[in-house]
């Protein structure tokens, strides 16, 4: 027993590190100044300092895709996260031939790569004459998040009691009272997670923006990486910019997890 | 050599600090039917596992034909499982189930085929060998769950609360299939149930279990009629559970009245508690048969019979079943019979810790520190502590209180509450109250100085 | 009561106009020629370029090769993280996702950057060993959860019923798991054939997948032929969702966090 557990032990250490390597990789390489990764050119600061001052070369091309990202991840989410509670609880209500319609229609983007959504969304503005750009992606960015809403607010809306709305209009809550005070509150964790589940996925979306964002020369930080690599030198500030987020997201996610298993240890 | 078929010695188990199942001695006759009840989180179905292998003792040992399994993983033992949520293998349909333990075995095909018709004969599911078991209904797959198990032959059938999930209906007609399959299959069945009236119905002998202890073995009509203690005859069927006093043999004194009973060998005027069945006070119009009389207090009727509680002339409140209603209000002659008053040792007459005296006029016991007389005492030394259970002060917050808990147990005791109480410590205190008090109340506990009672320890005590 | 089904009109209309129209027009876009009239050529175009079919082919078979690899090296991971005896901690779980959170192509720049400075040739085997690295969660956590979420009592049965441990697992448990598995290689497969920019940076431009071609013809705005390709992607995505029918449906990777 204790030989097979130091064995699993060692397996899921072994894979973490496989996973990890790059991203280490990276932050490693983010406190030197080189401009290649892989080239070790003395302990440095710099990078950080440039990300900060503004002091690179492109730096607004870089910060404006920043910006991009998280402005257009957040619209995303908030419409994915608002569209898809309301429409769980429209499919949760529906019944036969038109539930199994939705959660068809509802499955079909999540199973879509990447890039089959990207190029029928193109095709559907060129189609209908809309010039590509801003609204083009975030509207892209809704279609592949809402799905995700969906399927994390439908469990929570077969965990509740079916009488709890009816109570509460038994006890004089007018339908939008009953809403906000009892329906929102039990659906919260599925709409969170879902909204999380949203963001991230627009954060790290390539594919769709590439195809959706049109001539206008709008950049993610996705597409601005793959610029950058096409062009044969990545912008230095990016291995800073990405330990800075690594670390955030990891801290986060951390304290999520840790309350979370505290919570239950509670219970 | 006897027949038993398991026999479980010295058996213990903890989760962590808490004692699950402490010292358990016990024998199954081969081929008996043989109930372990108890209410949830007693240890039954932790001792189940064991049994089947899924867990370890920490002490003890149970032997299976006279040898130790204690090393035996549960896929070599000869024993099946009916699960309790019937664990039916949702990737399989009936027949592979059923099969899937004969299969592993590398039974013949043309013999597995057999058997498994056999078994669904039995279960009475022939023509369901396709179906998908998730298509079944609760009683059905409880069929095939059975099926699944007898089919490989055990030597013990281990069902861990089967009927727990279908509806009362389901419930009494699985019994009595039950009861008709073990008397064909003729193979030892050893069933965990919660509900008393399962056990009564379909064993041959019955293990009540509380707070991972054996509380009583016997035959259902052994249970029923002498509880050997409170806590049996409370959770076995209705009862009045009441304070009495054994004058000498075959006459007791309760509720302020003398009685003759059948129950001998307790000494004279030796404190006992006494367990009438309501069913066992009868009405009379005959003055010379009554030996109290009583107001009716209420009366309702329960589909056979009528529940009625009366309060005696003594101020006891009795509860009595009877076929005939008696008006509320009226006054009443009743009257047991001696065979029907059981006599229970009691288990305890008051609570009794070990203490240390920690200074002048403080004693520590339950984890703090009481006031009380230490006189005669030295600083540091061990006594024995005694509290009488009335002496006992509940209060319902914690101010004046010098140590909390929460209440465990209560049995009404026909004129008063007799309730357990877990202190924060873990430790017990036993409390008689006319207050009324719910299970898992929090409650403050205080004691008056003069109440606690101090003696030397003596080195035989126990 | 009843209207709260209406509920579901709006997103109803949003899918139609933005998942059904956007797949019929890849149909519409496939099936004409430069100047909208009706044509099979572009279809026709595909089955008879040497080119293309022999992308279309290594795509397949990277997907296939990258689908396998990450079963074998997922599962086992899986199957520790969802036992209790050997992993008690979620942060464990979490950690398997976290790089999830770090853009792709970065990672996958990151990646290759560490195989050339470890003087390994970029090229096939490294666009494996990388796909596989980016697409390693994606299998991991739609088993995990199935595993995790199976009631033990089948483990349980199994071994009353005779199973040895290694008979519990191989007649019980990877049964049981295998909507996760499937759920696992839907997330895996399909995007491997259609990732264009990681198998370039993973290659450095050596090795073409099937979205590489369907990017740059889109790109140089040769629509219908994009989109005659991007039809026949459809078409597998189809005929392999048929194929792993609906059992996959509680293996979701919806409830992440």
């Amino acid at each position: 027993m204790k030989g097979k557990k130091l064995l699993a032990k060692l397996y899921i250490g072994l894979v973490l590190v496989i996973l990890y390597a790059p991203i280490i990789f990276i932050a490693v390489f983010s406190f030197t100044e080189a401009k290649s990764l892989g080239n070790w050119t003395g302990f440095s600061f710099n990078l950080y300092k440039n990300l900060f001052n503004g002091s690179m070369q492109n730096s607004s091309g870089l910060m404006s895709a920043v910006e991009n990202t998280l402005l257009i991840a957040l619209i995303a989410s908030v419409v994915a996260t608002l569209l898809g509670t309301v429409a769980a609880i429209g499919i949760y209500n529906l019944k036969g031939r038109k539930k199994d319609v939705m959660n068809f229609l509802n499955n079909i983007p999540m199973i879509n790569p990447d890039i089959i959504t990207g190029v029928s969304l193109f095709l559907l503005f060129v189609f209908l004459h809309i010039s590509q750009g801003y609204t083009t992606v975030v509207l892209a960015h809704i279609t592949f998040c809402t799905p995700y809403v969906v399927l994390n607010v439908m469990p929570k809306l077969s965990q509740l009691n079916p009488n709890i709305y009816e109570a509460a209009l038994d006890l004089g809550a007018t339908p939008m009272q009953a809403l906000r005070k009892v329906l929102v509150p039990a659906l919260r964790p599925g709409m969170i997670s879902g909204f999380i589940l949203s963001f991230t996925m627009s954060l790290d979306d390539f594919a769709v923006t590439f195809f959706t964002r049109g001539t206008i020369g709008l950049d993610t930080l996705s597409t601005y990486i793959y610029a950058d690599a096409r062009k044969g030198g990545l912008t230095p500030e990016l291995k800073p910019l990405m330990t800075i987020l690594f670390l955030l997201i990891l801290v986060v996610l951390l304290v999520i997890n840790i309350r979370q298993s505290k919570n239950l240890n509670k219970k | 050599m006897k027949d038993y078929i398991i026999d479980i010695q010295h058996l213990s188990k903890s989760f962590g600090s808490k004692k699950v199942l402490d010292d358990i001695n016990l024998y199954v006759r081969r081929g008996e039917f043989i109930t372990l009840l108890g209410p949830s989180g007693c240890g039954k179905t932790t001792l189940l596992r064991m049994i089947a292998g899924f867990l370890q003792p920490d002490e003890g040992s149970i032997l299976l034909d006279g040898k130790d399994i204690a090393g035996i993983p549960p896929h070599e033992r000869p024993l099946n499982t009916v699960f309790q949520r019937y664990a039916l293998f949702p990737h399989l349909d009936v027949y592979d189930n059923i099969a899937f333990g004969l299969k592993l075995k590398k039974t013949p095909e043309d013999e597995i085929d057999k058997r498994v018709r056999k078994v669904l004969k039995l279960v009475a599911m022939s023509d369901y060998e396709d179906r998908d078991v998730e298509t079944l209904s609760g009683g059905q797959q409880q069929r095939i769950a059975i099926a699944r198990a007898i089919v490989n032959q055990p030597k013990v059938l281990l069902l861990d609360e089967p009927l727990a999930a279908l509806d009362l209906k389901m419930r009494k007609d699985m019994q009595i299939e039950l009861k008709e399959m073990h008397r064909k299959l003729g193979i030892t069945f050893i069933y965990v149930t919660h509900d008393q009236e399962e056990a009564l119905t379909l064993s041959d002998t019955i293990v009540v279990i509380n707070e991972g202890k054996i509380q009583q073995i016997g035959t259902p009509t052994d249970i029923y009629n002498e509880p050997v203690n409170a806590f049996v005859a409370d959770f076995i069927g209705e009862s009045n559970i009441l304070k009495g006093k054994m004058l000498r043999d075959r006459r007791v004194a309760f509720i302020k009245h003398e009685f003759d009973c059948v129950d001998e060998g307790f000494g004279e005027n030796v404190k006992v508690d006494v367990v009438v069945r309501p069913e066992d006070i009868y009405f009379t119009t005959d003055p010379a048969k009554c030996q109290f009389t009583a107001k009716v207090n209420s009366c309702v009727f329960k589909g056979v019979h009528y529940e009625m509680f009366v309060d005696t002339d003594t101020g006891y409140e009795l509860m009595i079943q009877d076929y005939d209603p008696y008006p509320v209000g009226s006054e009443v002659m009743l009257y047991i019979d001696p065979d029907d008053i059981q006599v229970m040792k009691k288990e305890r007459t008051e609570n009794k810790y070990l203490g240390k005296v920690t200074g002048e006029g403080k004693v520590e016991f339950l984890g703090a520190e009481f006031e009380c007389n230490t006189e005669g005492f030295e600083n540091g030394e061990e006594v024995t502590v005694k509290i009488h259970f009335e002496k006992v002060d509940l209060l319902d917050h914690e101010d004046e209180a010098i140590t909390t808990g929460h209440v465990e147990f209560i049995l009404y005791m026909g004129d008063h509450y007799h309730l357990t109480i877990r202190t924060e410590s873990g430790e017990k205190i036993w409390v008689d109250t006319n207050d009324i008090w719910d299970k898992n109340d929090f409650v403050g506990i205080k004691i008056l100085p003069k109440d606690i009672c101090l003696e030397k320890v003596v080195a035989a005590n126990e | 009561m009843n209207k709260r089904s209406n509920w579901a009109l709006p997103y109803f209309i949003f899918l139609v106009l933005f998942v059904v129209l956007p797949l019929l027009l890849i149909a519409v876009y496939a099936l004409q020629d430069a100047s909208g009239h009706f044509t099979l050529s572009n279809i026709g175009k595909f089955f008879s370029d040497g080119d293309s079919l022999s992308t279309f082919a290594l795509s397949i078979e990277v997907a296939i090769e990258n689908t396998i690899l990450c079963i074998l090296i997922g599962y086992p991971a899986a199957w520790i993280l969802a036992n209790k005896d050997y992993n008690k901690s979620a942060v464990t779980v979490v950690l398997f996702i976290l790089p999830m959170w770090i853009n792709a192509l970065m990672r996958t720049l990151a990646t290759a950057e560490l195989f050339t400075m470890a003087g390994i040739q970029l090229g096939k085997g490294t666009l494996l060993f990388g796909m596989c690295y980016d697409y390693l969660p994606f299998m991991i956590y739609p088993i995990y959860n199935v595993l995790n979420k199976m009631d033990k009592s089948y483990a349980e049965a199994a071994q009353d019923l005779g199973a040895t441990p290694g008979e519990v697992f191989r007649k019980v448990t990877l049964p049981l798991s295998m909507p996760g598995v499937w759920s696992g290689v839907m997330m895996v497969f399909m995007p491997t054939v259609s990732t264009f920019a990681i198998s370039e940076f993973l290659t450095n431009n050596k090795i073409k997948l099937f979205g590489t071609i369907i990017q740059e013809n889109i790109n140089n705005s040769m629509w219908n032929y994009g989109a005659a390709l991007s039809l026949i992607m459809l078409v597998i995505i189809g005929i392999t969702t048929v194929l792993q029918s609906n059992d996959s449906e509680e293996a979701n990777v919806g409830g992440i966090i």
